[in-house]
């Protein structure tokens, strides 16, 4: 004899079931920022998601129209505030390539060495939330105690823990101080035991593998039509970094390697920022190799000598209200989220006439609804997370 | 394929088109009625094979609009920009997202913000602004309480630094 | 609870009870607010730097809580747009009393370096919900917060059960 009732579910038997429309956010603890998801269910199954963007649009292109060319760049760092160092390049290398403008050797290497050690900074806040997000709490301390590391060099550099202004037209505001390279050296030998760390108590997992592998899978072809860049794509097996294939700066001379996933599922895109931490590093080592060589081949400069006339005109040119005569340029960078291209026409004169900033988190957004349709709830938060948006970049 | 073979051997296909002159990539001024014949070929040709949407959006010179459409191609290495030249008052063009499915928010947003309309769009409405905001802000003529032209004429400010020789010069 | 106030009044030593009873609500107010997580933009990044370790809230007793019901303090950490606005409105209603808000960052205080030319930001977060405590700085350091947080219970010290819970001195 049995005492539980005989229930059969089934649609068969005239039991209805309805279509549930569930709204997430825009405040939630798992969402990085204000998005706001529809999300349509049937059960537990998704039948379709609709991302609703703008909770954070503050206007930064109408900003942009209205600032001197060097006043613009604290806000930029405001858009995407994770990898700050990143955002303030793109936008000083537009205003050069439309100005004109050639950059000193050294401080194109120490943009290269900087923009790393804040890509290396934004994976590693990755690294935190998406832990956090995929139930594990520890690598959000783990993650946040070696970041506090890297923003007090950042401190020691420029003043600013989270939105540096570091970038300059023509080069970069400050000079690298004295002790800074031993103490960037000596925190780079202890992350790299705590990297070993990080990697150990995620990547393998159990319970880390079954929430992400074949999860949210993103073929080559989606990737590709829908604008996806950076980390995503590659982990969908696109071969693609701007800093090999369209370089820039000092790049062309530098050795580094692009990881590449296999299937394009969330695991495959942790694992794509994981390994791109490992080539940061070793791309921070070769620019600190480069400075080192630069200084022993160039010697400082005689104040007063003919030379040192010629780098305070610059600086002056550069730095007073520049004016720049009309052109327009996109110009495109390999930023932590993706491509990150600002387009700039200028009309002549102090003021940009039009800046429009192409994120990278945007079009990785845009592809959201095509991979969690028939995916369960529980995996939008993972596939969300891996997708590695921040709002500000967003909605500018 | 190099910028000047791409040149080449589009103006041998289309020879009507002209460069942008003020631009430092290549960008071709493409007039309305051939838009999209002109994207179809770049997608479907072999040689050409762009594949996808950068960025889509749109300027407001204060006599006309335009439209500034960057895409490239992974497997041919290439990249082009195309400027459509439209009406001020009455912004429309044809929408390219059953190309390219990426260029679905990047004309949601350029309609957001300029007011260009798109032919055929799937879902055009608004994506940054609230759904009842009136008005296009990004137009050079919006006005607003909070928008305060700076002075332009830097000949002011520029009393506050030494003389310094024409950047340009 | 309410009524306490009204019979210890009447009985004679009753406004020490009062006293008493008021010290001991306070310091269990202060030493466990637990607040809403509600990073909007740059400032929030600094909480959740300012919550893990090397500066810990935990040990002033603050935790995050992801929903408005079961906490008592919002940081506001961010720049408040328009559209945003009215879901802020919701939210702080939905938040039991005793409530705490604290402004965090430039923007939330009075629009930050948002304030001019920028046609869709609420200048400061107080033109939609009352604060108790504003923390400036683009974004604050951690340890500007730590200092936000002890103000905001120095100021929980000084409330009293014969006042409305709203009113704050």
């Amino acid at each position: 004899m049995t005492l539980a009732p005989n229930i059969s579910l089934g649609k068969e038997e005239g039991l209805k079931t309805e279509e549930f429309v569930v709204n997430i956010g825009p405040q939630h603890p798992s969402t990085h920022g204000l998005l706001r998801l529809v999300a349509t269910l049937d059960g537990e199954i998704i039948k379709e998601v609709v991302p609703h963007i703008g909770y954070l649009h503050r206007s930064t292109e109408k900003i942009a129209e209205n600032r001197y060319y060097h006043s613009f760049v604290p806000y930029t760092d405001r858009t995407d505030y994770i990898s700050a160092m990143l955002m303030n390049w793109g936008y000083v290398m537009a205003v050069e390539k439309v100005a004109g403008i050639c950059n000193p050797m050294r401080a194109e290497v120490i943009r290269v060495l900087i923009g790393e050690l804040n890509r290396l900074a934004s994976h590693l806040l990755f690294y935190g939330t998406f832990g956090m997000d995929v139930g594990a709490f520890t690598p959000f301390l783990w993650a946040f105690r070696e970041r506090e590391n890297i923003l007090r060099l950042f401190e020691s550099l420029c003043g600013q823990r989270l939105t540096y202004n570091y970038y300059r037209i023509g080069g970069v505001s400050h000079d690298l101080p004295k002790d800074w390279v031993g103490n960037l050296q000596k925190w780079l030998a202890h992350f790299k035991q705590v990297y070993k760390e990080l990697y150990d108590i995620l990547t393998y997992n159990v319970i880390f593998l079954r929430r992400t592998k074949g999860v949210g899978i993103l073929s080559k072809e989606q990737a590709i039509a829908w604008g996806c860049t950076g980390p995503v794509l590659r982990a969908s097996g696109v071969d693609w970094d701007l800093r090999r294939d369209e370089t820039y700066s000092v790049y062309k001379e530098l050795k580094f390697e692009v990881p590449v996933g296999e299937n394009g599922d969330v695991w495959d895109r942790y694992w794509v920022r994981m390994q791109e931490m490992l080539q940061s590093i070793s791309l921070v080592e070769q620019c600190l190799a480069k400075l080192k060589e630069l200084d022993d081949k160039l010697p400082r400069l005689q104040r007063g000598s003919a030379e040192w006339k010629e780098n305070a005109m610059f600086v002056i040119r550069t730095q007073s209200v520049l004016q720049v005569e009309p052109g327009e340029a996109y110009v495109r960078i390999e930023a932590a989220r993706g491509e990150l291209g600002y387009y700039l026409v200028s009309k002549g004169g102090a003021k940009p006439w039009k800046l429009k900033i192409r994120s990278g988190a945007f079009c990785n957004l845009s592809v959201l609804p095509e991979i969690t349709r028939g995916k369960l709830i529980a995996d939008l938060i993972a596939i969300l997370a891996s997708l590695d948006i921040v709002l500000g970049e967003i909605d500018r | 394929m190099t910028q000047e073979e791409l040149q080449s051997y589009i103006l041998q296909k289309y020879p009507g088109f002209k460069l942008e002159p003020l631009a430092h990539d290549l960008t071709f001024l493409v007039p309305a009625e051939q838009y999209i014949p002109f994207c179809t070929f770049l997608k479907e040709d072999p040689s050409m094979a762009f594949q996808n949407v950068m960025s889509l959006t749109a300027t407001d010179y204060l006599d006309y609009m335009q439209v500034v459409v960057h895409i490239n191609s992974y497997s041919q290495k290439h990249r082009i920009a195309i400027k459509v030249t439209l009406d001020r008052e009455n912004p429309k063009i044809s929408t390219i997202t059953h190309l390219w499915p990426g260029a679905n928010w990047h004309e949601r947003e350029t309609y957001d913000l300029y007011g260009v309309l798109f032919d055929k769009h799937p879902d055009l409405r608004r994506i940054l602004l609230a759904d009842d905001w009136e008005g296009y802000p990004m137009r050079k003529g919006y006005t607003h309480w909070n928008l305060t032209p700076m002075p332009d004429d830097v000949t002011e400010v520029m009393k506050d630094y030494p003389t310094v020789p024409n950047p340009l010069g | 609870m309410e009524k306490l106030p009204i019979y210890t009044q009447k009985i004679p030593g009753g406004g020490v009870l009062l006293t008493a009873t008021d010290k001991l609500m306070n310091w269990s107010r202060k030493s466990s607010i637990w607040y809403m997580l509600f990073g909007l933009a740059c400032c929030a990044i600094e909480m959740m730097a300012t919550g893990a370790s090397d500066y810990d809230l935990d040990r002033m007793g603050l935790i995050f809580r992801g929903s408005p019901r079961q906490s008592d303090l919002m940081i506001i950490a961010g720049t408040v747009t328009l559209k945003m606005a009215p879901r802020i409105q919701t939210l702080y209603e939905q938040m039991p009393e005793p409530r705490y808000v604290v402004a965090m960052g430039n923007c939330a205080c009075n629009g930050g370096p948002y304030r001019y030319d920028s046609y869709s930001t609420l200048m400061g977060v107080d033109k939609a919900i009352p604060v108790d405590v504003y923390i400036t700085g683009c974004p604050p350091r951690p340890e500007a917060l730590m200092n936000g947080i002890i103000e905001l219970q120095k100021r929980i010290d000084r409330m009293s059960l014969k006042d409305k819970m709203a009113i704050r001195v």
